[in-house]
Parts: structure tokens; C-alpha cells; sequence
């Protein structure tokens, strides 16, 4: 990566790139064929990469330099001090510095994508069976159950259920103001993503329950497909009773197989009992709450943020007993109800 | 073929690059061809490009005629690379300023409560096209970020152009007739969005995972499209 990395390849074409490497001129005319893939069009980043990569690379020299120098004053002093010593501190040295090339490299962009890279490893028919078994609770546990660290398919849940909240709110003639609108989907959404996997995380680590926060991401992300199913159901078709059996059955399901994945990675009954008591009842709830309660909160929120003054927003109940149909399908409900 | 993995590892020790040059040796049965130009004069291409002395309305010009090339591009979609080369965000700006205002006046904005109905769009699409953008980028795609949020961007207009039919058609009526226009209009422009973005992002992406880029593009693009479907201006 030293020699090479003053020149950049832009090219699609393998051989296309001789020229822009004789003209940069740097020095030698290295290919670096690492990048012989990259066909992104833009010099400007380009240049920007190389930039970060050749300070990267003046800053690791001035380490290494500032290292030999360490080691050479150390040496005088070695038969004082000992190898042991001398060992240690070299070894600590590296690692030091190593992290800290991780750490100042962390903060590049593209480098940050690298890291995340791994966790979008899919394909489509993973992300496919994976949302059919976030469904499926398996009866095994005995034996800790794979759970996949992926964070493809969660984020992209996490997604639909903003579009299907907005939607949601839009559909219920609610009146307020559209930022707000959008602001509460998204934080709702992350929020209870975010936050809950890393409350039953924090319990899992409490219990000494065999789980990572990834593989707890993504157990909770999948969990979420169950909640857009039953949401874009239900916002479509006001109907109680229909609410309900899928609550239970769909959503039901789904905590099912979270808890039983979450079971066969704890040992005890009341490490169990705490961390699927505490997961089942946050994520039925989220779904009653995301059903029924989100408009008294939305305005109890704006209320408090704009203060009393404020005229009341005007609108209208959503959930009413009787069979309330949407505006799309609103005629075949006057039919139903004039017969 | 093998001479070239065998070139790539050589070529990235990248201390000593042509070490095993000279031992290359190519099988007979692959015959070498190609040209190799040697480019001493491309730096002229530079001087012959001037902008520094022509009249500001023929840089104006220029780019406008460049935006609306690309407007064509989006409206007629085929597998160029004309709106990756060289990208632009005015036609994305333009676009996406268009749709906020057009958006603008709703029924849903109170008198005194404008400005959250123009920034939502705003944010919508911005945001949106990044992380789009970004998830594209950790699937292993291979385009840079502005290439892609320039094609985003531009494959907004059939959307923009669905606003402006919809505001004329509920400028008539507003009953059902006009809502099943206004339905019309706006699925076949969001498919059609959704297909001309595809047709250009689709090639930088590796080809199994084409599926899961979409994904999110068809998301975005459905969201906008509900977002004009449901406008209804203030009596």
C-alpha cells in the first residue's frame, strides 16, 4: 500500500489507467491494483483519500521513527532494567500505537464503511428466509440457537416501520405539523430499536446470558417484521377484533421467537424468567402502543414543548367501535352499514 | 485468467512493484493485444477548455443545457452513463425546491405553520438519498457517493412532475373521479422513478444483491409518492 498508494485507479477498463498513472507522475509508475475494481468517477474523492492515506502513512513513519529512537536510548539501560521489562514496554508500545492508527483511521469515512461492511453481508434469499423464521419460534432450548448478525434486514425493518407509522398518522386525519410527524416516526422507531436491544442486552450481560449486542440488534430488528405486518394491516382496516388476533398470533409469534432464542442462551430459571418476561412484555406493548396510544402522546409532547397557550389540536378519533373504513375502501363500508 | 491474478499479487508488494517483472511469462495460448497510448499532449485538453473568458450567460447556459440533458436522460431511461460521468446536485436542488413549494399550502399546515411541510420534504429527500446511498455502499456497490445521490436526485422529476398534475387536477375537483386520476398518475410515477434510478444504479451493484439495493429505493421513492398522493390544498 506505500509505494503504490500516490496513484489511484478511476478506470473501468483494466488497462485503461496507464495514462492517468504517467501523468500524476509520482515518482514511479506503480499500479495499485487493489483498487482495480473501483470505478467510482469522482477524482474529488479520490484525491481526498489519497491526501488522508499519504498523512496516515507520514504519521505511522514518525512513529516508527519516534520508536527507534525509544528503543535506542532504552538499549543503553538494557543490563540496568532487564529484557523483561524492555519486552513489555516495546509490546505495550505497539499495541498503543496500533490502536491508535485504528482510532484515527475510525474516523475517515470510507474507512468507518469498511467496518460496518461485514454486518451487510447478505443475500436477498438470507434476508428473505430470515424474515419467514423471525416468524417461527423454534422449540429447541437445550442448545444455544444461531442467531445471525446481520444488520441489513433490521435497519431496513426499522425503515418500513417509519413509512408505515407516517402512513399511519396521515390516514387517521390527524393534524399536526408534518415535521413533528416525521421526527416522532423516526425516533419512535430508533428509539425502541436502539434503546430496547440495549436495555435486554444490559440484562443479558447481568445474567450472564450468551448474546452480543449484534446478534441482539438483529434479533429485535427481525422481531420488528412482525409489527409491520400486523401495523400495515391494521391501519388500513380499522377493526378491533382484527387487531387483536393478529396481536396475538403475528405478534405473538414473533416474541415467541425471540424468547426462545433468548431461552436457549440463558441458563436458570430466573435469569429465564427476568430476561423473557421483561422481552415479551416491551414488545407486545410496543405494538399496542404504536396501535392505540400514539396520538394522545404526539400531543401531550407538543403540548408540553409549545406550551399552554397553545389552541388543542383538532381531530379526529380513530378508533371507534364500530367498523370504520378507510377513505380508499370507505364506500364499501356505507354499503355494509346500510344494510 | 491466471496472468492476472498472478500480476495482482505481484503488483501490491508494493515495495519493490516490479521485482518479478522479470520473470513474467505468458502462456502461449492467450495472445496479447491492446494499445497502450502514450500521453504527452492530454494536458492540452485543459487549455483549449477555457472558461475564464466567455460571457456568464454562456457558462449559465451551459449548465443549464447539461441539467436539462440529464432531465432527458431520467425521462428516457437506458443504460448510459451520462448522469454517473459527470454529476451535478443543481438538478436535484432545483427538483427537490420544486416538489417542497408545490407541497407547500397544504390542508395539513396550519395559517401560521408553513415552514415544517417545506423542511420535511427537504429532509425526506435528503436524507433519504444518503442513507440509500450509504446502504448501497456497505452492500459492495461500486459508486461513488455524489454519483449516487445525483441519480437519486434527478429520478425525483417524474414525481415532481406528478405534483404538478395533481395540484391541476384538484385545482377542477376533488372527488373521486380526481382521486382515481390523481392514483394514476402518481403509481406510474413512482414506478416509473423507481425503475429509471434502478436502470442506473442497478450496474454498480454486484448482481445478486440487486434485491436488496432496490429495497430501499422503492421505499423512498413510495414514501414521496404517498406524500403527494395524500396532498390536499387548504379551502
Amino acid at each position: 500500500m506505500s509505494g503504490g498508494s500516490g496513484t489511484r485507479n478511476t478506470n473501468t477498463e483494466p488497462w485503461g489507467s496507464f495514462d492517468d498513472h504517467l501523468i500524476q507522475g509520482s515518482g514511479a509508475a506503480v499500479i495499485d491494483m487493489e483498487n482495480m475494481d473501483d470505478t467510482s468517477g469522482s477524482s474529488f474523492e479520490d484525491m481526498g483519500e489519497m491526501h488522508q492515506r499519504m498523512k496516515e502513512e507520514e504519521e505511522v513513519t514518525a512513529e516508527a521513527a519516534a520508536t527507534d529512537d525509544d528503543t535506542h536510548d532504552d538499549g543503553e539501560f538494557l543490563g540496568m532494567k532487564g529484557l523483561k521489562g524492555q519486552l513489555g514496554r516495546q509490546v505495550a508500545d505497539e499495541v498503543w500505537q496500533a490502536g491508535k492508527r485504528q482510532a484515527s483511521r475510525a474516523f475517515n469515512l470510507y474507512a468507518n464503511i469498511d467496518i460496518l461492511r461485514p454486518y451487510f453481508d447478505v443475500e436477498p434469499v438470507q434476508v428473505r428466509s430470515r424474515l419467514i423464521e423471525s416468524l417461527i419460534p423454534v422449540r429447541m432450548i437445550n442448545f444455544p440457537q444461531k442467531i445471525a448478525g446481520e444488520l441489513y434486514g433490521p435497519l431496513m425493518l426499522v425503515f418500513t416501520l417509519v413509512a408505515i407509522l407516517l402512513h399511519g398518522m396521515k390516514t387517521s386525519d390527524t393534524v399536526i405539523r408534518e415535521g413533528t410527524l416525521m421526527g416522532t416516526a423516526i425516533g419512535t422507531c430508533f428509539g425502541y430499536w436502539l434503546g430496547v436491544s440495549s436495555f435486554i442486552y444490559f440484562l443479558a450481560y447481568l445474567v450472564n446470558a450468551q448474546i452480543t449486542m449484534l446478534q441482539m440488534l438483529s434479533l429485535l430488528g427481525y422481531g420488528l417484521f412482525g409489527h409491520c405486518v400486523v401495523l400495515l394491516i391494521t391501519y388500513n382496516i380499522h377493526f378491533h377484533f382484527l387487531f387483536y388476533v393478529l396481536w396475538l398470533l403475528i405478534g405473538g409469534l414473533s416474541t415467541l421467537r425471540m424468547v426462545a432464542a433468548l431461552l436457549s442462551r440463558t441458563v436458570g430459571q430466573t435469569p429465564r424468567l427476568l430476561l423473557c418476561g421483561t422481552l415479551s412484555l416491551l414488545h407486545m406493548l410496543f405494538l399496542l402502543y404504536l396501535h392505540f396510544n400514539y396520538h394522545k402522546i404526539v400531543e401531550g409532547l407538543l403540548d408540553s414543548l409549545d406550551g399552554p397557550h397553545m389552541a388543542p389540536m383538532q381531530r379526529v378519533a380513530r378508533d371507534v367501535a364500530e367498523l370504520t373504513l378507510n377513505a380508499s375502501v370507505r364506500s364499501l363500508g356505507v354499503t355494509l352499514r346500510a344494510q | 485468467p491466471d496472468w492476472f491474478h498472478w500480476t495482482r499479487t505481484s503488483f501490491t508488494e508494493a515495495s519493490r512493484p516490479f521485482a518479478g517483472l522479470s520473470d513474467v511469462s505468458i502462456s502461449e495460448d492467450i495472445p496479447v493485444e491492446g494499445d497502450i497510448s502514450v500521453p504527452v499532449g492530454s494536458s492540452r485538453r485543459d487549455e483549449e477548455f477555457s472558461t475564464l473568458d466567455e460571457p456568464v450567460k454562456e457558462t449559465i447556459l451551459r449548465d443549464l443545457r447539461a441539467v436539462g440533458n440529464k432531465f432527458i436522460h431520467v425521462l428516457y431511461p437506458k443504460r448510459s452513463s451520462a448522469l454517473l460521468r459527470d454529476w451535478d446536485l443543481w438538478g436535484p436542488l432545483l427538483l427537490c425546491v420544486t416538489l417542497a413549494l408545490l407541497l407547500q399550502g397544504g390542508a395539513a399546515d396550519n395559517d401560521d405553520q408553513g415552514g415544517p411541510q417545506f423542511a420535511e420534504v427537504f429532509v425526506i429527500v435528503w436524507f433519504g438519498s444518503i442513507i440509500i446511498t450509504l446502504n448501497s455502499k456497505l452492500l459492495g456497490g461500486t459508486i461513488s457517493f455524489f454519483q449516487s445521490l445525483c441519480v437519486l436526485g434527478y429520478c425525483i422529476m417524474p414525481l415532481t412532475v406528478a405534483m404538478i398534475v395533481c395540484r391541476l387536477v384538484l385545482l377542477g375537483s376533488s372527488g373521486t373521479v380526481s382521486f382515481a386520476v390523481r392514483l394514476i398518475v402518481v403509481t406510474a410515477s413512482f414506478g416509473w422513478s423507481t425503475f429509471a434510478s434502478t436502470a442506473f444504479l442497478a450496474d454498480s451493484q454486484p448482481p445478486n444483491r440487486k434485491a436488496l439495493v432496490v429495497y430501499p429505493v422503492f421505499l423512498f421513492y413510495f414514501v414521496i409518492g404517498w406524500m403527494v398522493l395524500t396532498f390536499s390544498p387548504s379551502q
